[in-house]
């Protein structure tokens, strides 16, 4: 047998212990040998996953993720170089089981997001100096590399935040009307936030079309000249002191 | 190539996140650390931000788990590009991998495979590692992998087949005492004559770890201290040893610290046994 096949037929025995047959073919009399890898795959992967969604862990209670994390794990094999990858998809698997459930894909979320935005890359903001010579005109606005953000339909952002603190999360609700959820790195530390449908919508559309004075445009078309122009300064300034807002190109 | 592999002779530790505030707040005796290439082959954030201040107070080696050099695919590009930059700026003693494979196709078990020990999985080994230290601009170390099962119409033994890759490729090796002694005990081979067999000239790095008995098989789980047996097989590989770099491996039911560093004693005891004996001859 030559190595690429002793290499697919091992992969074979990861994925789904395959047959009598693979086992013949890899030169084996026993599993004893093969198990110890198999355990060690699945086992490394669980325990990836129980690392990377350690709230949705608490939230559904261990017996039920540890279900799901199989189901993950038996129909989406690893394939990037780093382990810290395989998260990625989960919430396909979340959508197929709990489909009516949208804390959880929520939660999910928000555990992924925090987790990508902690290891993204690092930005120096500019100084308050150099947002003196700003040509506003002509600015283009740069977002710190970490930003991640989607529509919050329930209340998961305070569950995950009872639950990081320890404390007594609330029942799961939807919420009134749907808002926003941002995460994004300050520093070195993740942030995250449950904004009003405006500001979701207003950050939408600067990681959009990234000039500030089209950004303006579109908050004074949306809510009027003087409130418009009002509320811009207003989330200006709050995601430059929260590092959301990095700098201008 | 290998001549481009300075030795170090030293004692060190794995960096490990439960001891980040140890080594960035007090001045902890080693004199290296090793840690995991891919937990810092990130775009930023602080895993390193930590790992370039830890540089600045001690020389760190690199070690890999995802390399995968026994792939018939071939290497990752990138994978081989984050690693470059992680070396390009922080310098290590040493960047390492396990002669094993992760990856096939689109697949990544994300563990240490094992490899036959034949003529075409060593022309493919060795192909890759030219590849890895062309990609990498120096060259690397390889460790001996621990193993639960050995393939059939395998031509040479595991030291052979380490010996030959090192001599074709220039590569150097990273010698694991505790893998030696748990494959040795899970193939029915002899410990002693894997060390004799070895090319210890290549060798500049050495792991210690511990392990567990599992069912009928010991198990590489570096989750306890270093046995017994393996300190006595450490021991007698030093009589035999050049200069290198000797550590303790400990990934999993991490104590404390001082617990490690008490442990890394015992190697620098041995070591100095081992000077002692020199000099006396």
């Amino acid at each position: 047998m030559n190595l690429s096949t002793l290499q697919r037929n091992f992969r074979d025995w990861l994925v789904s212990s395959s047959s009598e047959a693979t086992l013949r073919q890899l030169g084996t009399s026993t599993t004893a040998g093969l198990d110890v890898y198999q355990n060690n795959y699945r086992g490394q992967l669980v325990g990836c996953l129980e690392s990377s969604f350690p709230q949705l862990r608490a939230w559904l209670g261990q017996e039920v993720f540890l279900e799901t994390a199989i189901a993950h794990i038996d129909s989406h094999p690893p394939h990037a170089w780093t382990l810290d990858a395989y998260g990625l998809d989960f919430d396909e698997t979340l959508q197929a089981r709990f489909p009516h459930n949208p804390d959880l894909h929520e939660l999910a979320w928000i555990e992924w997001a925090l987790s990508e935005s902690f290891v993204a890359a690092d930005v120096t903001p500019m100084s308050s100096d150099e947002w003196q010579t700003v040509d506003w005109d002509t600015a283009r606005i740069c977002l710190h590399p970490g930003l991640r953000q989607r529509t919050a339909t329930t209340n998961a952002e305070a569950i995950w935040s009872a639950l990081q603190d320890g404390a007594q999360p609330p029942e799961s609700e939807m919420l009134p009307s749907p808002r926003g959820l941002i995460v994004w790195r300050h520093g070195y530390t993740s942030r995250l936030r449950l904004v009003d449908t405006i500001e979701h919508e207003a950050l939408l559309s600067l990681r959009e079309d990234n000039r500030f004075i089209t950004w303006c445009d579109a908050l004074v078309d949306h809510l009027g000249e003087e409130a418009g122009v009002g509320k811009a300064g207003q989330l200006f300034a709050d995601w430059l002191a929260a590092g959301i807002v990095t700098g201008t190109r | 190539m290998l001549t481009t592999i300075p030795t170090f002779a030293g004692y060190g530790l794995g960096l490990r996140r439960e001891h980040y505030r140890d080594f960035l707040e007090t001045d902890v005796p080693v004199d290296f650390v090793e840690v995991i290439s891919e937990n810092f082959m990130l775009d930023g954030g602080q895993p390193r931000h930590i790992l370039r201040q830890v540089r600045e107070r001690h020389p760190v080696a690199f070690h890999g788990v995802s390399m995968s050099i026994g792939s018939v695919d071939g290497l990752d590009h990138d994978y081989l590009r984050r690693l470059r930059m992680l070396v390009d700026e922080l310098d290590p003693l040493f960047v390492s991998d396990h002669l094993s494979w992760s990856r096939i196709d689109r697949f990544n078990s994300h563990d240490l495979l094992p490899l036959p020990y034949t003529e075409e999985a060593l022309d493919i080994v060795c192909n890759n590692i030219t590849t890895a230290q062309d990609a990498l601009g120096r060259s690397m170390l390889f460790e001996n992998p621990s193993s639960y099962i050995a393939f059939p119409g395998q031509v040479m033994t595991e030291w052979e087949f380490l010996g030959e890759m090192s001599r074709r490729t220039g590569c150097g090796l990273l010698l694991d005492i505790n893998n030696v002694y748990v494959s040795s005990r899970n193939h029915g081979l002899d410990a002693h004559a894997y060390l004799r067999g070895m090319p210890l000239e290549r060798v500049r790095q050495i792991h210690l770890a511990g392990h567990t008995q599992g069912a009928g098989l010991l198990i590489d789980t570096h989750d306890q201290a270093v046995c017994d047996d393996v300190w006595s097989l450490y021991a007698e590989a030093t009589t035999m040893l050049g200069p290198v770099a000797t550590m303790i491996e400990r990934d999993d039911a991490i104590p404390p610290l001082a617990e490690l560093l008490d442990e890394l004693d015992i190697a620098r005891e041995i070591g100095r046994n081992k000077q002692r004996l020199s000099e006396a001859a």
